[in-house]
C-alpha cells in the first residue's frame, strides 16, 4: 500500500494498489474528497463539488 | 477489442468494468473528458482503432453532447446519443414510454407556477414533482399540501437554472416501500433488485436496501419494451409495483442510460460486469461480421 499527501490537512493518505486516474477517495484524517491526479507517483487533489446534472 | 471509456469520475462501477476489460486483455483508453476538446471532424481525444466507446460520464450534460460528438465521428457509442437525449430528460422519458403503450406513471408538465399548481390540485394530495434532469433523488418533492406546492413552486421558479421552470408533476405511487431496478442489455435483463427504504424515496443512491429480485414475465415483457421505446444499449429500467408487493402489476417510471450498477452486484449472485462485458464483445463481434458481409454485399453495417 502506497502513500499521498492529502491537498487539504497535509496527513498522509493510504492508497490501495489498484488505483484509477480519475477515482475518488476520502482523506482518513480531515474527511476531504480527494481526486487521484495520476498514480506514478500518486497525485491527489480536492476533488470537485456535486453538480446538479450528476447521476445516471 | 478496444474499447474506450468516457469519464469524468472512476466510481466503483467503472472500475468494476475497467477490471473486468483488463482481466481478458482488452485494450481499454480511458477518455477524460474533462480534458479533451470535440472539434466538429476531430478530437483531441485518442479515438483511433476504438471499436467502442463505452459513455460513463458522471455529468448528464457532457454524456449528452460527448455521445453526439462521437457518433459523428464515426465511433459506435454505448449507449447512443438518441438513447441517451430521451433517457437523460424525465418528460421525453415519460414520453417514450407514454407512446409505447408501456404504463408508466400519469404524469404532467407545465411552464408556469400557476399551470403547475393546477396540475398539483388535479393530481390531489399527496402527488411528487421532479426536475426533468437530476438523478439520486436528488430535488424530489413529494407534495402534501397546497402550502407545500406552492412553497415548492416559488422556489423552483427563482432557482435561476431554465429546466427548474418545466415543472414535471406526477401521480404518487403508492408503491409497497420498495421499486425494482433492472440492468438489461438491449431489454435483456442481466439481473434485477429491489430497493427498500421507509423513505418515500427508494434510491440505492438514498440509502435504499438492496436485494435480488426474480422478475415474472411481465416484468420480463415491460424491460424488453421500454428498452426498445428508449433505442436499447445498456440501461437501468426502474419498476413500481402497483397494488403490494409481488402483485405482479407494474409501473415503469424510469429509463436510465449511465446505469450505476455496483449496488446490484453486491445484491445478486450474477458477475454484472461480465455480463456487460460480455455483450460489449458480442456487439462488436456482430459489428465486424457486419462489416464482412458489407465488403461482400454493399450494405452499411452499425454496431
Amino acid at each position: 500500500m502506497t502513500q499521498a499527501e492529502c491537498v487539504e490537512c497535509g496527513a498522509d493518505v493510504d492508497l490501495y494498489d489498484d488505483l484509477e486516474v480519475g477515482e475518488i477517495i476520502d482523506c482518513g484524517t480531515c474527511g476531504a474528497e480527494l481526486e487521484v491526479i495520476d498514480v506514478s507517483p500518486p497525485v491527489l487533489d480536492r476533488a470537485p463539488e456535486l453538480e446538479e446534472d450528476w447521476g445516471e | 477489442m478496444q474499447v474506450g471509456i468516457l469519464y469524468s469520475r472512476i466510481r466503483k462501477d467503472e472500475k468494476l468494468l475497467l477490471s473486468e476489460l483488463r482481466d481478458r486483455d482488452h485494450e481499454v483508453t480511458k477518455i477524460d473528458v474533462r480534458k479533451e476538446r470535440f472539434g466538429l471532424d476531430s478530437t483531441t481525444a485518442d479515438i483511433e482503432n476504438l471499436d467502442i466507446v463505452v459513455d460513463r460520464c458522471l455529468a448528464t450534460s457532457r454524456s449528452l453532447y460527448a455521445t453526439q460528438f462521437f457518433a459523428s465521428y464515426g465511433v459506435p457509442v454505448i449507449n447512443a446519443p438518441e438513447t441517451a437525449d430521451v433517457c437523460a430528460d424525465k418528460a421525453k422519458n415519460s414520453l417514450a414510454l407514454a407512446d409505447a403503450d408501456i404504463p408508466t406513471p400519469e404524469t404532467e408538465v407545465a411552464f408556469t407556477t400557476d399551470a403547475a399548481l393546477e396540475s398539483i390540485e388535479e393530481f390531489g394530495y399527496p402527488c411528487v414533482l421532479k426536475p426533468v434532469v437530476g438523478s439520486w433523488g436528488r430535488l424530489m418533492a413529494k407534495i402534501d399540501s397546497r402550502n407545500a406546492a406552492e412553497a415548492i413552486l416559488e422556489h423552483k421558479a427563482t432557482l435561476g437554472h431554465y429546466e427548474h421552470k418545466v415543472f414535471y408533476v406526477q401521480e404518487f405511487v403508492d408503491k409497497p416501500g420498495r421499486d425494482i431496478r433492472v440492468v438489461a442489455v438491449d431489454g435483456e435483463p442481466i439481473a434485477a433488485m429491489t430497493r427498500t427504504s421507509d423513505h418515500w424515496l427508494t434510491n440505492a443512491a438514498k440509502g435504499g436496501h438492496a436485494e435480488s429480485f426474480d422478475i415474472d414475465d411481465t416484468a420480463l415483457d415491460l424491460v424488453e419494451r421500454a428498452s426498445e421505446a428508449v433505442g436499447g444499449g445498456l440501461l437501468g429500467i426502474d419498476l413500481m409495483e402497483v397494488g403490494g408487493a409481488d402483485s405482479g402489476e407494474y409501473t415503469v417510471h424510469e429509463v436510465n442510460h449511465t446505469v450505476e450498477f455496483k449496488a446490484l452486484n453486491d445484491a445478486v449472485d450474477v458477475d454484472v460486469p461480465a455480463a456487460v462485458v460480455d455483450w460489449l464483445e458480442t456487439r462488436v463481434a456482430n459489428a465486424e461480421a457486419d462489416e464482412g458481409n458489407e465488403q461482400r454485399t454493399g450494405v452499411t453495417a452499425t454496431v
